[in-house]
C-alpha cells in the first residue's frame, strides 16, 4: 500500500521525536576516506563508551555519510553542527572517545580535536565557522553528514520523497518546463539541458522507455558521485522516480563503477527500503505509476561513462561507444528511448521540485544555475568535497575554500575536466566556474574533480600521465582514439625523457586536432586536451625539457638529480631520516651527500628540506 | 583447473540465464575463484547460448577480470591524478621491489596479485592503496613494507 503525503509526515514526527528524545547525538563519518582513516574502529569505540557509561538513553550515536572534508577524518560532529573534531582517534581511539564523552557530558571542548585551519593558523569550533564549509552552498550534499544514509526514515524526515507528490500533481509537460527553465545542465561534464533531453525521450515513440543513472565516476581525482550515492542515496532514487514518471519510463538502472562497493551496498540497501515504502514498484506514492530501480555494476572501465557505452555494457557487453547521429533518447538501450543522467543531475531534481524555479535560477549564473559540486584535491591545505555555487572564481575555490597551496610553495596550475580538461593557470584564477566559461579556456566542467599543483608537479608529465591513461581506456573501436592517443602518449614519454625535438611539439599539435575531429566519441574527442592546453599555458616547460634537457620541476626522473648544496646544508639529518632509499650518507651536523645509485629521484628529501640546500639539476 | 559447473549454474540461474548479466555472473565468479577461469567462460556462454567469442570479449575489455589465477591478497595500487600527483608512481615502484612483480604479476607464493588502478575516489587522502577490501590513505614509499607484512601474517 503506497504511503500518502500525511503518512510521511507522521514518520517524521515519530522519527524527529525519536531524536529529541535524546540529549545529544553524536555522528561520526562513514565514508570511505573515513573509513580508511579508520572510522569504524571510532564509532565502535563511541557505541560502547556510551554504553559502558551508561548514556544510551541519553546520547545517540548516528552514522552518516561523508561530511567533504575526507583530508581531516575521522570526522565526528556534535549536535547539529555545532561542534566538528577531526582527525579522531587517529592515534588513540580510546583517548579520543574519552575526549568526546566529555564533551558530551560536561560540555567540555577538547582543544586538539578541534579544526585547525594550517593557511590561517586559526582554530573553529564549529563547522559552520570553517572557512571550508562557510563558502559552500550546501544543497544536494545538505543531508550527506546529518542522516545516517541506511536509514529511510530518516531522509523522509529531513523532507526526503515529497518532490513526487508535488510532480505527480504536475503533467509531465510541465515538470520538463520546469527543468528546462530551471536551467538544470547535466552535471557529468557535458552541461547539455537536462529538460530537453527529458522533452526528446518524452516525445520518443515507443511503449518501454528507460531512466538511468550515471555513477561510473571514472574520471581520476573525482568523488562527488561516490559520496552522494554513499552518503545520500534516496536523493538520487527520488530524482529518478521524478524522471521515469516524466518521459514515461517504467525501469531504471543505476550504473555504479564496481571499485565503489559501499555505493553499492548502499544504494542496494536503500533501493530496497524505498521498496518497501512502496515508493519503487507497482503504484508508486499511490499515483497509478508503475516504477522500478536496479543496480548494475560496471567492470572497471572509463569509456563506460560514456552514454552509449554504458548502454552497451548495461546490454552484457564490452563498453564500446557508438556514433552520435542515432540519438539514444530515441534508440538508446535496447534499442528503446532511454534517458541517461548522472547521479548528480538526478540529486537536484528533487530539490528544484520542491523549491521552485525563481530559487533554484537563483543561485548560480544565468546559463549555469544551480551548484556543483567539486572534489577539491591535490596540493591545498583543504583537501575533500565542496559544493560551491556556480559562478565562484576559482581563487575563491583554492585559496579561500581550500585555504591555498601547502607548505611555501606557488600555484602552478588547477586541472578541471579529468582527462577530458585542461590545466588552468594562474592568470585565469579569477574565472567564474561555469560551464562555458572553463570550456572556452580550453579546459571544461567535467564531473567536478579539481586537482591544483604547486611548482613541484611538472606539467609534461601531467600531460604524460593523461595520455598514458588515455590510452589504456581507449576502447580501441575507432582509429584516430585508438593510435591517436598511443603517439601522443609516445612522444611526451620521449619529452619527459629528455629526448624530444621542437618539431614534437608541432606534431602533438596536428595529432591533437585530428582526434578532435575524427574520433567518435567524447573519450577521444576531448583526449587531447589535457595536452593542447599545457602546451598553450606552459610552453616554456616543453622547452625545458626538449632544449635545455631539464625538468625544472624535478618531476622526471630520466632527466632529474637532486644534489645537495654542502654550504646551505646544516647537516640536521632530517632528509636522511625521511629517504626510503638510506641513499643520503653523511655525519651529524656536516653537511650530506646523495649516493647516486641508490637515489630513485623521488625527491622526497627535497620536499622535507627547511633549509632549501636541495638543487633541481 | 577443475571447475565446479554446480556452483556456476547456480551463479547463472540466479540471475536467470540472462545474457544481459554476463558482466554480473563474471563477477560473481571471480569472486569465487578470485579470477575468471577459462573454463568458466565457455561453461557460461554455452548456457547462455552465446558464442566463446563474445564471452571472451567481455572478459578481456574489462580491467576488472582476469583470466589468469591471482595471489590470495591483491594489492591496488591508485595512480588517480591526485595520487600521481602525490607519488604514486613511487609507491607502486616500492611495491613492485618489495614483492619482487611487475604489475599484474603474482608473486611466486601465490600470496599477492600487483595491480594499478585508475583511482578508486578517496583523492583526498592520496596516495591510497587497497589490499583486498582494506584501503590505506596517504601511503608513503617506506609504508610499503609495513602493508605487506600486515597480510603476510594473516595468511
Amino acid at each position: 500500500m503506497a504511503l500518502s503525503l500525511k503518512q510521511l509526515d507522521s514518520i517524521t514526527s515519530a522519527f524527529n521525536a525519536k531524536e529529541q528524545a535524546y540529549d545529544k547525538i553524536i555522528r561520526v563519518c562513514c565514508g570511505t576516506g573515513c573509513i580508511t582513516s579508520g572510522a569504524n574502529r571510532v564509532l565502535e569505540g563511541v557505541l560502547t563508551a556510551v554504553e559502558r557509561e551508561g548514556l544510551s538513553s541519553k546520547v545517540l550515536v548516528k552514522k552518516t555519510g561523508c561530511h567533504g572534508l575526507c583530508e581531516r577524518g575521522p570526522i565526528v560532529t556534535l549536535g547539529n553542527d555545532e561542534i566538528l573534531y577531526q582527525s579522531v582517534g587517529k592515534r588513540d581511539v580510546a583517548a579520543d572517545v574519552d575526549l568526546l564523552l566529555k564533551t558530551v557530558t560536561e560540555g567540555k571542548v577538547a582543544d586538539k580535536l578541534l579544526f585547525r585551519d594550517s593557511a590561517r593558523k586559526e582554530k573553529y569550533t564549529s563547522s559552520l565557522d570553517i572557512p571550508f564549509y562557510k563558502g559552500q552552498k550546501r544543497i544536494v550534499l545538505a543531508m550527506n553528514g546529518l542522516i545516517n544514509p541506511e536509514e529511510i526514515d530518516d531522509y523522509i524526515a529531513h523532507g526526503g520523497y515529497r518532490a513526487p507528490f508535488r510532480a505527480f500533481q504536475m503533467t509531465p509537460e510541465e515538470i520538463i518546463d520546469w527543468v528546462t527553465k530551471g536551467g538544470l545542465r547535466g552535471r557529468g561534464g557535458g552541461g547539455f539541458l537536462t529538460g530537453r533531453k527529458w522533452s526528446s525521450a518524452r516525445a520518443a515513440k515507443g511503449g518501454l522507455k528507460y531512466v538511468l543513472a550515471n555513477g561510473d565516476e571514472g574520471d581520476p581525482g573525482a568523488f562527488m558521485d561516490r559520496s552522494l550515492m554513499e552518503g545520500n542515496p534516496h536523493a538520487v532514487i527520488e530524482g529518478m522516480v521524478i524522471g521515469g514518471y516524466t518521459i514515461g519510463a517504467q525501469q531504471g538502472y543505476i550504473y555504479v563503477r564496481d571499485e565503489y562497493p559501499l555505493a553499492v551496498s548502499r544504494l542496494t540497501k536503500a533501493i530496497e527500503q524505498a521498496r518497501d515504502y512502496n515508493m519503487l514498484g507497482h503504484d508508486v506514492f499511490g499515483s497509478g505509476f508503475d516504477f522500478d530501480l536496479e543496480i548494475y555494476r560496471g567492470g572497471g572501465a572509463f569509456v563506460c561513462g560514456e552514454s552509449t557505452a554504458l548502454m552497451s555494457s548495461l546490454e552484457g557487453k564490452s563498453g564500446e561507444p557508438r556514433d552520435k547521429y542515432v540519438h539514444t533518447v530515441e534508440h538508446g538501450l535496447w534499442d528503446k528511448p532511454t534517458n541517461l543522467n548522472n547521479v548528480e543531475t538526478w540529486a537536484n531534481v528533487p530539490h528544484i521540485i520542491n523549491n521552485g524555479l525563481d530559487w533554484y535560477t537563483s543561485i548560480g549564473t544565468k546559463k549555469s544555475t544551480g551548484t556543483k559540486i567539486f572534489s577539491l584535491v591535490g596540493k591545498v591545505n583543504n583537501t575533500g568535497l565542496i559544493e560551491v555555487p556556480m559562478g565562484i572564481s576559482l581563487r575563491e575555490i583554492i585559496f579561500g575554500l581550500g585555504g591555498g597551496i601547502r607548505g611555501k610553495r606557488q600555484f602552478k596550475a588547477v586541472q578541471t575536466g579529468g582527462p577530458s580538461g585542461g590545466c588552468i593557470p594562474e592568470q585565469h584564477l579569477d574565472m567564474p566556474v561555469d560551464f562555458d566559461s572553463l570550456t572556452s579556456i580550453g579546459s571544461m566542467m567535467g564531473s567536478g574533480g579539481m586537482i591544483v599543483m604547486d611548482e613541484r608537479n611538472c606539467m609534461v608529465d601531467v600531460a604524460r600521465y593523461f595520455l598514458r591513461f588515455l590510452t589504456e581506456e581507449s576502447c580501441g573501436k575507432c582509429v584516430p582514439c585508438r593510435e591517436g592517443t598511443r603517439r601522443m602518449h609516445e612522444i611526451l614519454d620521449r619529452i619527459c625523457k629528455g629526448a624530444g625535438k621542437i618539431e614534437d611539439l608541432m606534431h602533438l599539435e596536428e595529432l591533437g586536432k585530428a582526434l578532435q575531429w575524427g574520433a567518435i566519441c567524447g573519450l577521444g574527442q576531448s583526449a587531447p586536451n589535457p595536452v593542447l592546453s599545457t602546451i598553450r599555458y606552459f610552453s616554456d616547460e616543453y622547452k625545458a625539457h626538449i632544449i635545455e634537457g631539464r625538468c625544472p620541476a624535478g618531476v622526471c626522473k630520466e632527466i632529474t638529480t637532486f644534489t645537495i648544496m654542502e654550504e646551505k646544508c646544516t647537516g640536521c639529518m632530517r632528509c636522511a631520516a625521511e629517504c626510503p632509499m638510506g641513499a643520503i650518507i653523511g655525519e651529524k651536523k656536516e653537511p650530506q651527500r646523495i649516493d647516486d645509485l641508490r637515489c630513485i629521484t623521488c625527491g622526497i628529501c627535497y620536499d622535507v628540506c627547511s633549509f632549501d640546500a636541495i638543487k633541481i639539476g | 583447473m577443475e571447475i565446479n559447473k554446480e556452483k556456476l549454474d547456480e551463479i547463472i540461474l540466479k540471475y536467470g540465464r540472462d545474457k544481459a548479466h554476463l558482466l554480473a555472473i563474471f563477477q560473481d565468479v571471480q569472486k569465487e575463484y578470485r579470477y575468471l577461469p577459462k573454463e568458466a567462460v565457455r561453461h557460461i556462454c554455452m548456457r547462455l547460448g552465446m558464442p566463446q567469442v563474445d564471452g571472451f570479449e567481455v572478459a578481456t575489455f574489462y580491467k576488472s577480470f582476469s583470466l589468469k589465477p591471482r595471489g590470495k591478497h591483491t594489492v591496488h595500487v591508485c595512480l588517480g591524478t591526485a595520487c600521481h600527483l602525490k607519488g604514486g608512481a613511487d609507491v607502486l615502484l616500492s611495491f613492485m621491489r618489495e614483492l619482487k612483480v611487475k604489475t599484474g604479476e603474482t608473486t611466486a607464493d601465490g600470496a599477492f596479485t600487483l595491480e594499478s588502478v585508475n583511482c578508486l575516489g578517496a583523492c583526498a587522502l592520496a596516495p591510497l592503496v587497497r589490499v583486498d577490501e582494506k584501503d590505506f590513505g596517504k601511503t608513503t614509499v617506506a609504508q610499503s613494507r609495513n602493508i605487506i607484512r600486515d597480510f603476510t601474517d594473516h595468511h
